[in-house]
C-alpha cells in the first residue's frame, strides 16, 4: 500500500505535468490571472488544512468573499447531532464555477468544494460534521474571479468530531 | 472492501434530482480510540459524477463530510434512461465507481 503522502505528491506531480502540457499547447494561454484560473481538479491540501476562512480562501487563490443575498445556505438552527448536520448551499448568480461549504469553528474550516459545469445547477445538499456551535458559510466562486457568501449560525448540542 | 454507492436520479421537467449515498467511514482524524491514540483520518477526497460518460461534476471533500455521505444535486438536460456514474477516491487511494439510471 502506498502512503497517503506519497500518493498525494504523485497526484500533484501529475496535475503539474498536465498543466504544463496544457500551457505548452496554448490552452491556458490567457489564463495567467487568478480571475480566469481553471478550477483545480486535484485535492488542494493547503485549502483543506486551513484553520480560518481567510486562510482557506488564500489557499484557493481567492479574495475574501462579499456577503450576497444571491447565495443561499439552509441549515438547522439547532443540530442535536453534530456528526451529521444537513446543509444545503446554492446560488442564483450567473457564472458560478465553484461552490464551497465552510464551517468556521471546525478544526479545518473547508468541508467540501463542488466544481460546477453547464450540466449541473450550483445547488448542493450534503451532511457534514460540525464540531461546536459555529457559523457555516456557503461561498460561490464566479468565472470572473469574484466571490460571494452567505452564512448561518448553527448551534450544536452534541459535537461532531468526537462523536 | 468498499461498498456500492446508491444512486437515485429522478427527472421532472428539465431538472433531474440526483441523490447519492456513498458508503464510507469518513474518519475525521480527531477521534481517539480506547487507548487514547488518535484514529488517523480516512475520508473520500474526490468525487466525480458523469452523465453518459461525460464528466459533469467534480467535488473535493475534507474529513468534515459526515460518515456515509448523502449528497443531493440537480442536473440540467438529463433524460430518463441516461446513465449516471459516481466515482470516488479516498485518502488511502482506494477507488470505487458505481452506476445508476435516470428515471
Amino acid at each position: 500500500m502506498q502512503a497517503p503522502e506519497a500518493s498525494r505528491r504523485a497526484a500533484l506531480a501529475r496535475a503539474a505535468k498536465v498543466a504544463a502540457l496544457l500551457a505548452g499547447a496554448g490552452v491556458l494561454g490567457g489564463a495567467s490571472s487568478a480571475a480566469s484560473a481553471q478550477p483545480e481538479s486535484a485535492w488542494n491540501a493547503r485549502a483543506f488544512e486551513a484553520k480560518t476562512v481567510a486562510e482557506a480562501m488564500r489557499a484557493l487563490g481567492q479574495a475574501m468573499p462579499i456577503e450576497s443575498r444571491e447565495v443561499t445556505i439552509v441549515a438547522p438552527e439547532i443540530a442535536e447531532n453534530g456528526a451529521a448536520v444537513p446543509i444545503a448551499i446554492g446560488s442564483s448568480l450567473a457564472g458560478v464555477r465553484r461552490m464551497l461549504l465552510l464551517v468556521e469553528k471546525n478544526p479545518a474550516v473547508l468541508s467540501a468544494a463542488f466544481d460546477v459545469s453547464d450540466a449541473v445547477s450550483p445547488e448542493f445538499a450534503i451532511r457534514v460534521k460540525v464540531n461546536q456551535s459555529s457559523d457555516v458559510y456557503a461561498v460561490a466562486l464566479l468565472n470572473d474571479g469574484r466571490a460571494f457568501f452567505a452564512k448561518k449560525d448553527v448551534r450544536v448540542t452534541l459535537g461532531g468530531c468526537a462523536a | 472492501m468498499t461498498q456500492p454507492t446508491r444512486i437515485r436520479a429522478q427527472t421532472s421537467g428539465d431538472r433531474t434530482v440526483v441523490r447519492m449515498l456513498l458508503s464510507h467511514e469518513m474518519e475525521s482524524g480527531q477521534r481517539k480510540d480506547a487507548a487514547g491514540q488518535t484514529i488517523p483520518a480516512w475520508f473520500i477526497r474526490e468525487v466525480s459524477v458523469l452523465l453518459n460518460g461525460k464528466p459533469v461534476l467534480a467535488a473535493q471533500w475534507g474529513p468534515a463530510v459526515a460518515k456515509n455521505p448523502l449528497v443531493q444535486l440537480s442536473l440540467k438536460g438529463a433524460k430518463p434512461g441516461d446513465r449516471i456514474t459516481v466515482a470516488w477516491v479516498d485518502s488511502r487511494g482506494e477507488r470505487r465507481s458505481d452506476e445508476g439510471v435516470v428515471t
